[in-house]
């Protein structure tokens, strides 16, 4: 048993007050969850603090929450645990009033109904409903089961790990810039039919969310919905598959240049080692790096659109450097340096790992 | 006020299903949840699900596993449909999009579970219960149109017309506290069971047993109410499920001495004897001073090869680490029995009908009774998916021969009321609601659990009547109208306590030991005077006993060994 405070970032609806913090004062065993710290408050001290909840085992999905900013569920974090991060935020941040709390706060980029109540309906399940989430297979059903490769069911079982929990929607970086953005775990729930060889309709869902602009371009790669999921479905890792299988589907003349940029990208750094940021916008529409210049079907376009952009990176300090301003004078790696970049690549076309706990397990993944 | 020809309460697995099989007669569909559908607790059914699909396999030896499982107090006649019924079923779950474990030929592949004569389990990692309803919920997303969906609806009570027959459901939008009258011509509860009675459970916080004690306030009778199942493989305090699939992978149970004591319990299956089997194997170690100090055995699942079990016992690896810190593909984790599930509910036929016209049951609400005294692993979604299927069928056809009997608003002004009496409790009244339920569980854990006696039972008993008249003037801090779940939790103790009093008077009444009831003061199996179902009725005292005769078709009772 140990004592804890959990700081509540609460908000009553019909009170007519706005959102406030309220501190509870806990007693359990530190391997017990901050969802059963909430819960004891709520039994012993306010009934009126909510929040979702049923399983307690990380297998509904009812209760995601921010605990010290960390999008994730109440009752998979361990409450020690969770102290001693607070604990640790608190020794390298800026130093705060009194002992360091454990700080709980409902999902972010959802509206709130009540304390850690939100509203996934609007942020979250009218995304799920947008990728069309059902099997579409063709023609008549087999009169046995579909004979289907073992693998492509373990592949997917990734994917259909998926809780609905939200976590992973509540720590997305894109979605906070674009709410439009359909998002890490409504893309995960369509590799899932992507990667089911029993759907018929794999080419019609990856243009679709090639082309629509708040699709799988709209990723930037910032991990944070692979750290929050609890789950190990690593939204992220879903989203890339869905990529790689659009061009391997021929589906590479994206209005949204999704495709050009990501390869101007991944040929930029295995020419120069590093980001050439002038260059990119460039080569994002036409590629040049290797061989001929063979500008998209959007360059002109994309270009012109490009340039508010450009201006303000200029402006706020970005790119400020001529090498980040006039493109092509940017440095390659010194030494080298540069043979290793290639080396890497030519490690990871040989060796194409899937991040899949249901193959790889946990221990491989740290060791 | 809000009308369909069928009405489904609670969606799960047993609840969607029913709802995709009506819609598939072409009748109006609404489903009611007091939770997001993918929230049920049907999510957590690990291991897989049963069916005799195999070739060298047979419906009637899925059947007769069944059957000795329940330590024949089954009805063989509903066991046999479901043993029949069960292939053609995994085939439609196949085609809707589930995706089941394969083979190396890309055919569905199988895995051991206990109490079974061959492997018949059909399994999605160890999460086939989640798959399985996700992909339900899909279908229904698909079918919107023919099954408008009520998500974080709660249920007071049914409505009864004047005929005695069900014609609505009273119910609050959790999310503005609206109350509201439903009209229906059939009315299904699939709300699952009534786990959170007892403390530690498997079960989730919202298995507070609603669908069974809604039915019983309607004068439904209940059924097989003293057969609790405690699961084998629990961990300790927290009460979270170890899948029997890792029984199933191969595991083995050891006491403290490192002895596998299942040799001297059931020498020929060993780990894989039937649950009631197990659970008191390793009661009467621990009881015996052969357990742990923490009062559990262990579990070993590093015999199993690590390739396998991080490809099919996903989730017990987190389990392991998340909740009790233990690497299980290096060491063995200690466990116990826990409180797990309900055989007993509402009495229904083999198409779900109860004994209120136009009343429906399915899945863990319902008892049919295909469980009898012990439910084997992984026929629990089978259940769930057979007879809701056959009860959303049926309920879909008895709507199309009825005329709409509109509910009295009187049933839903009756419970608005019971509902201002709640609120308007001072503070201090009473005791607080979370206080009762703890008392209410932890004496359940206490006397109502692997081994009974007369006088445990007793005391639970007395305790659940004093605790029932407490729960009138127990008090709730929250009193607004957006998702108060104070008020909820109130009522939920309600219906547990209805629950607990039912179990308590069946169990007390059945003078034998029998599948998950054992009497330690009627050790012996007593077919002569007790091969028969205890049905209970609310009458004026509580529940009035009554008898109905178990249906025999082909199997002779004969003594269980496993």
């Amino acid at each position: 048993m140990a004592e804890y405070t959990l700081k509540v970032r609460r908000y009553q609806p019909e009170s007519g007050e706005g959102a406030y913090w309220e501190q509870f004062q806990v007693e359990l065993d530190p391997s017990l969850s901050v969802l059963d710290g909430l819960l004891q408050a709520k039994d012993r001290d306010d009934g009126s603090l909510s929040v979702r909840c049923s399983c307690r085992a990380a297998i509904c999905g009812s209760c995601g929450m921010k605990i010290n900013g960390q999008s994730g569920l109440g009752c998979k974090t361990q409450i020690g645990e969770a102290q001693e991060l607070a604990e640790k935020k608190a020794s390298v941040g800026p130093s705060a009033d009194g002992a360091p709390v454990i700080t709980v706060e409902p999902m972010a980029n959802m509206p709130v109904i009540k304390d850690l109540i939100t509203d996934m309906e609007s942020t979250h399940w009218s995304k799920i409903r947008r990728v069309t989430p059902w099997l579409l297979p063709h023609g008549e059903a087999p009169e046995r089961e579909y004979i289907v490769e073992p693998e492509s069911m373990i592949d997917i079982t990734q994917s259909m790990a998926c809780i609905q929990c939200g976590a992973c929607v509540s720590s997305c970086l894109s979605m906070e810039a674009d709410p439009e953005f359909i998002g890490p775990a409504a893309l995960a729930k369509a590799y899932r039919f992507v990667g089911d060889p029993r759907d018929a309709e794999t080419k019609e869902r990856l243009h679709d969310l090639a082309h629509d602009p708040h699709g799988i371009y709209d990723c930037t790669h910032c991990f944070s919905c692979v750290d929050a999921c609890p789950k190990g479905v690593a939204p992220m890792d879903q989203i890339m598959r869905l990529r790689r299988k659009a061009v391997e589907e021929g589906i590479d003349d994206d209005p949204n240049n999704g495709y050009n940029h990501s390869e101007a990208f991944v040929r930029m750094i295995e020419k120069k080692g590093t980001n050439d940021e002038a260059l990119l916008v460039q080569e994002s529409h036409a590629l040049g790096l290797k061989g001929k210049l063979k500008p998209s079907k959007h360059a002109i376009k994309g270009l012109i659109e490009s340039l508010p952009t450009v201006l303000r990176a200029i402006k706020t300090g970005k790119a400020r450097s001529p090498a980040k301003v006039i493109p092509g004078i940017h440095p390659k790696l010194p030494g080298g340096a540069q043979d290793d970049v290639k080396a890497i690549y030519k490690h990871a076309e040989e060796h194409r790992e899937e991040f899949n706990l249901y193959i790889k397990g946990e221990e491989e993944e740290t060791e | 006020m809000p009308t369909h020809d069928v009405l489904v309460i609670g969606a799960g697995l047993a609840g969607q299903r029913a709802a995709l099989a009506a819609a598939e007669e072409g009748v109006s569909v609404g489903i009611v949840s007091k939770v997001h559908p993918v929230r049920s607790h049907s999510n957590a059914a690990q291991g897989g699900i049963n069916a005799a699909l195999n070739p060298g396999d047979s419906w009637e030896s899925h059947a007769f596993d069944t059957i000795k499982g329940s330590d024949y107090l089954g009805d063989q006649d509903a066991i046999e449909i479901m043993a029949r019924e069960a292939p053609e079923e995994i085939l439609n779950m196949e085609h809707l999009g589930v995706t089941f474990h394969r083979n190396e030929e890309g055919k569905l592949g199988t895995r051991a579970f206990g109490g079974a004569s061959a492997a018949r389990t059909y399994y999605v990692a160890d999460i086939t219960g989640q798959a399985i309803m996700h992909v339900l919920y899909e279908q229904l997303m698909k079918h919107s149109e023919q099954v408008a969906r009520y998500e974080e609806w709660f249920c007071t009570a049914l409505a009864i017309d004047e005929q005695g027959e069900c014609c609505g459901v009273v119910t609050r939008n959790v999310a503005d506290g609206s109350m509201e009258l439903f009209s229906a011509k059939s009315v299904i509860l699939a709300c699952g069971g009534n786990g959170q009675v007892w403390k530690p459970t498997t079960n989730a916080l919202i298995c507070t047993g609603d669908g069974i004690a809604m039915a019983y306030r309607a004068g439904a009778k209940l059924m097989d109410m003293e057969m609790i199942q405690y699961h084998p493989t629990t961990l300790a305090g927290k009460g979270f499920l170890i899948t029997e699939g890792a029984r199933g992978e191969g595991a083995h149970l050891l006491n403290a001495k490192g002895e596998r004591f299942m040799e001297r319990y059931a020498p020929n299956k060993m780990e894989l004897a039937s649950r009631d089997v197990v659970s008191r194997a390793e009661q009467t170690e621990i009881n015996e001073g052969r357990g742990f100090p923490d009062g559990t055995v262990a579990l070993d699942i590093t015999v199993v090869p690590k390739k396998r079990v991080h490809e099919a016992l996903r989730e017990i690896v987190l389990v392991g680490k998340d909740f009790a810190g233990v690497d299980i593909t290096r060491e063995p984790i200690h466990i116990k029995p826990g409180n797990h599930y309900t055989m007993g509910g509402v009495k229904t036929d083999v198409d779900g009908r109860t004994d209120v016209p136009g009343l429906y049951a399915a899945g863990e609400t319902a008892c049919v009774s295909v469980h009898g005294g012990n439910r084997l692993g992984a026929n629990s979604l089978l259940d769930t998916l057979i007879f809701g299927r056959r009860s959303g069928a049926d309920a879909a056809a008895r709507a199309k021969r009825t005329d709409a009997s509109r509910p009295s608003r009187a049933v839903l002004e009756a419970e608005q009321a019971t509902i201002d009496s709640i609120m308007s409790r001072e503070k201090g009244s009473g005791r607080r609601i979370s206080e009762i339920k703890e008392e209410l569980g932890t004496t359940m854990d206490a006397k109502v659990a692997v081994f009974r006696d007369e006088a445990g039972i007793s005391e639970a008993l007395e305790t659940v009547r004093r605790l029932k008249e407490e729960a009138k003037s127990a008090y709730i801090d929250d009193k607004s109208a957006i998702f108060n779940q104070d008020l909820l939790a109130a009522i939920e103790l309600g219906y547990m306590l209805d629950n607990a009093e039912c179990c308590c008077v069946a169990a007390l009444e059945r003078k034998e030991s029998r599948g998950a009831q054992y009497r330690t003061d009627f050790p012996e199996r007593n077919d002569e005077e007790w091969l028969k179902h205890i049905d209970l009725q609310l009458g004026d005292e509580g529940p009035e006993i009554s008898y109905s005769e178990v249906t025999i078709t082909q199997w002779e009772p004969e003594e269980r060994k496993y």
